[in-house]
């Protein structure tokens, strides 16, 4: 067990040294002349100068990747051309709203998405079920912008009944939120029905029920927990991916002053510094999503545990 | 079918069916049979042929909710099956009856300890007396699990086959059941610890006094431990006999070519016999008699009905032509 | 394609049961008569404004006009066309990513499987992080290095999309590696790349094919939605996401501008969708992809 933890731990590291190492290189190494994309637009020749100093860029390659290395681990990724603070703390300012909009979308998909799932499979053909799979097909189906957009012009500009911009009250989370957990839903809804119908039809299942195990007992102990397997995969090592792509978009819709609406407004005023801080700071996220799957599994599976 | 006071458990012309997209599928086709107290019976047949869909039929676990019990009463200790709530079965299963199934590895739950397992019968039945941990480890002991006080707390992957299978059917037999079912016991092991799990099987029977249905392809295993054997063709029973006469005397030649293709320790054979063809299929079952697209002995009447049961003696019975009966 | 084949009709007409989807077809039909016939069937020039009749509202509001069936944006430009034209950039777009990520993928699959051992513990290792990372911010890093385009775009999604395909692959190469007839062919003496793309490509093509149909929908909605913020194709081209990118900043007067090319991306990934979960239920009956 400890070996194992230690061992996915190890792996962690190992991914987010890769990916600082790929950052690096990608933006040094681009076709682009690292200096000026690096600079704001109305920077002067004296700036690049200063800027080619400052970042040590005319000193060799593999010198510069090392104090790259060296600065990262101190929390230090340069700084951010329109705040002239470092690019992190920047970043990390914003975090708490992308968080707290996460969170409700976290809690919303998988409440509704394992519910409807779970439901689903033990009456298939239900009305639960069709409606459930009518849902499914459509977050799947509909674009999460376009979705965003249609609410906007429909309760937003037409009725006038919620906020279309910016954060504060309740309400302010409803369009963005649902916006937003419309894909998650319709995927562990899907998933979710899927490997519990396999676990139901499954031998152990009915042995189960031949030693007259009460049949809540068998969906929820015996069918749900190895159900649960391929869903936890996906809530959260998948999850964490793609939250990030749909939370740029419906922050951007939406105007809500997360990180999302930051790197975008970064990439447009080409202050890379921040973009750079953004793919670093969600890979780690990432990571330690899943770095926290891993340790569920040893959780739930024996066969993982006593490797 | 002679009815009998005696019979612990008796089917009357149950007919379950499986409503699939490309149609309805006649897995049990209008079965009745009965197994007396005490008694051990194999019920014998192909792949496909309906044997574990009758014994969950018993159960009243034939897969929902594409298959359905759809006629005919599953009388037991003169009760019947069909009339009881959910909950009354579930009450049964476990208690009075139970089924061990085929495949221990899959069969067991793998995120479970074996312990936890072995303990449902008991908890689920209010049949906790003192510890329930040792209740689990002396069932372990009745099927001579070794070390079972550190077994009880392994997970089925650190079980091998054999002893896995043991532990499934300690599961099935905790709370001394009237009537086991065991579907295909020994398939899923090697020769020497399917000997093995027979005896054992054996040697429960005789201590709890236990019916026993050997569900299996394999005539040697009946010829082992069943005092009666039921015959099984393509959704119908074919053949009831005692199993002595079974041997000696079979009488529907589905029984005959079943003997013959089993390999006779001791006597040489230059090929082994097989039953040419392959059983009908499911959905385009023949109008008369459905071993006869494969029987040498068929006629045109064999074609085109289906031939009723025929009483031998007075515990032989055979579903063909060539017994007319009275 | 083998697998629009007679015998595969029969054989899905015998698994029975599945309705073909209609509804999905007939996107589909839609889709690929707009993607044809985009230069006979579309009114206008999709690129050229008429700065006279700009923001026209679609033919049944009050100003709307029979010129103008849904519309004009604030250039003046025929709505309807730029959405007929917008399903080629459409295509273009997801089938590149497709063919990239796909050849990607089915290359390391089959390495993988074939392979097996050290290579194929790298490889599948490898494609779990890879699963994990957003494709986003990759696409954030070459935008910024190389500048948004649909070529950045359908490089980034090319990189980042192998995972799937390579893991379909791999298992199917695994069970077929253990068939006869490649069984025979390595007796046989045929070298290994030549065992990997004439003997075991041809038997997963139908599953690569499938895979495709179920997985475009998804890359259509994700490329429309990299264009629309900006990190794809770039005006004046005729693309559904940078059309509701622009008609977003009039949302308030002018809803059609919104309105129509998001219906046009549902209407397409419907069809997608439909087609894909059909194509899977009559072909897989093992349920191999999910």
């Amino acid at each position: 067990m400890q070996g194992y933890i230690v061992k996915r731990i190890l792996i962690a590291a190992f991914t987010v040294f890769t990916v600082l190492t790929v950052v690096f290189f990608v933006f040094r190494l681009g076709p682009a002349d690292p200096v000026m994309v690096m600079l704001p637009p109305n920077a002067t020749p004296q700036d690049a100068e200063n800027l080619t100093k400052k970042f040590g860029l005319d000193k060799p390659l593999m010198v510069q990747y090392g104090n790259y290395l060296k600065n990262a681990f101190r929390g230090d990724f340069g700084s951010s051309f329109r705040f002239d603070e470092p690019a992190l703390r920047v970043l990390l300012m914003r975090f708490p709203a992308t968080l707290k909009l996460g969170l409700v979308t976290f809690i919303l998909s998988v409440t509704v998405g394992l519910s409807i799932g779970l439901i689903s499979a033990v009456k298939p053909d239900s009305i639960i079920d069709r409606i459930g799979r009518l849902f499914a097909l459509a977050g799947m189906s509909l674009p999460s912008f376009w979705v965003g957009i249609m609410l906007i012009l429909f309760f937003g500009v037409t009725l006038r009944w919620l906020p279309i911009a910016g954060r504060g009250t309740p309400l302010h989370y409803i369009m963005p939120a649902f916006c937003m957990s419309l894909y998650p839903i319709a995927l562990i809804t899907r998933l979710s029905r899927s490997s519990m119908l396999d676990a139901l039809k499954s031998d152990y299942v009915v042995m189960a029920r031949i030693k007259g195990v009460p049949e809540f007992y068998v969906i929820l102990v015996h069918a749900f927990k190895n159900a649960s397997i391929p869903v936890i995969t996906v809530i959260f090592g998948i999850f964490g991916a793609l939250m990030v792509g749909s939370a740029v978009v419906v922050e951007y819709i939406f105007s809500w002053p997360g990180i999302g609406r930051l790197v975008m407004e970064s990439f447009f005023a080409r202050d890379y510094p921040v973009v750079q801080v953004f793919v670093i700071v969600v890979t780690c996220m990432v990571v330690t999503l899943n770095l926290i799957v891993d340790i569920i599994y040893a959780y739930i599976d024996p066969r993982i545990r006593y490797q | 079918m002679h009815s009998n006071q005696d019979n612990l458990l008796e089917l009357q012309d149950v007919t379950t069916t499986f409503f699939t997209k490309q149609g309805e599928v006649r897995a049990v086709d209008g079965v009745s049979f009965s197994v007396g107290k005490g008694e051990v019976v194999g019920l014998v047949g192909e792949s496909g042929c309906g044997k574990s869909v009758t014994s969950l039929s018993i159960m009243r676990l034939v897969p929902q909710p594409a298959g359905k019990i759809v006629s005919g009463r599953i009388l037991f200790k003169n009760e019947d099956l069909m009339e009881k709530t959910a909950e009354e079965m579930r009450q049964l299963r476990g208690d009075r009856i139970s089924m061990i199934l085929q495949d221990p590895m899959v069969a067991m739950n793998q995120l479970l300890t074996v312990g936890k397992q072995l303990g449902e019968p008991y908890k689920f039945h209010d049949k906790v007396r003192g510890s329930l941990r040792e209740m689990c480890i002396r069932l372990l002991e009745k099927v001579k699990v070794p070390a079972p006080e550190s077994r009880v707390d392994d997970y089925p992957f650190q079980f091998s086959g054999g002893m896995s299978q043991r532990a499934l059917i300690a599961m099935g037999i905790a709370n001394n059941p009237d009537l086991l079912i065991a579907d295909e016991p020994t398939t899923a092991l090697d020769v020497t610890i399917a000997a093995q799990v027979l005896k054992l099987m054996k040697e429960i029977q005789r201590e709890t006094d236990a019916s026993i249905i050997l569900i299996t392809h394999d005539l040697a295993t009946v010829a082992q431990i069943c005092t009666r054997v039921i015959v099984m063709y393509a959704g119908r029973i074919v053949e009831t006999a005692p199993i002595k006469i079974f041997y000696k005397n079979p009488a529907h030649p589905y029984s005959v070519g079943l003997i013959r293709s089993v390999p006779v320790l001791g006597q040489p054979v230059d090929r082994l016999f097989s039953i040419s063809g392959q059983p009908p299929s499911l959905f385009a079952m023949p109008k008369g008699c459905r071993f006869a697209p494969r029987c040498n002995k068929a006629e045109k009447k064999c074609f085109k009905h289906y031939p009723p049961e025929t009483w031998l003696d007075e515990n032989h019975s055979v579903a063909c032509w060539l017994y007319p009966g009275d | 394609m083998n697998f629009f084949s007679k015998k595969n009709k029969k054989k899905a007409k015998r698994r029975g049961g599945v309705r073909p989807p209609y509804i999905g077809l007939f996107c589909l039909g839609l889709f690929f008569t707009a993607v044809i016939f985009a230069n006979v069937i579309a009114p206008y020039d999709p690129n050229e404004g008429d700065l006279f009749s700009t923001t026209i509202p679609p033919v049944w509001e009050k100003d709307g006009s029979l010129a103008h069936i849904l519309g004009t944006d604030m250039l003046g430009r025929d709505v309807l066309s730029r959405i007929i034209h917008g399903s080629r950039m459409s295509l273009l777009i997801s089938v590149g990513c497709i063919l990239f990520y796909g050849s990607l993928g089915v290359v390391l699959g089959l390495i993988s499987g074939f392979r097996g051992g050290r290579t194929d513990m790298v490889i599948m290792r490898l494609a779990d992080l890879w699963l994990s990372l957003p494709g986003v911010i990759v696409l954030f890093m070459l935008a910024a290095v190389h500048g948004p385009s649909a070529k950045t775009i359908i490089i980034t999604f090319g990189i980042m999309g192998w995972p799937g395909y390579a893991r379909i692959v791999r298992g199917e190469c695994l069970s077929l590696k253990q068939r006869d007839f490649v069984r025979l062919a390595r007796v046989a003496g045929c070298s290994k790349l030549r065992i990997m793309f004439s003997h075991i490509l041809p038997n997963i093509i139908n599953t690569i094919i499938i895979m495709a149909t179920i997985e475009i929908g998804g890359i259509i909605v994700m490329t429309a939605s990299m264009s629309f913020l900006g990190l794809g194709t770039q005006p004046p081209s005729c693309d559904w996401g940078l059309m509701l990118a622009e008609g977003r900043q009039y949302i308030t007067y002018a809803w059609w501008l919104v309105t129509f090319p998001g219906l046009a991306i549902v209407i397409t990934v419907l069809g997608f969708n439909l087609t894909g979960d059909w194509l899977r239920e009559v072909m897989d009956p093992k349920q191999k992809l999910r």
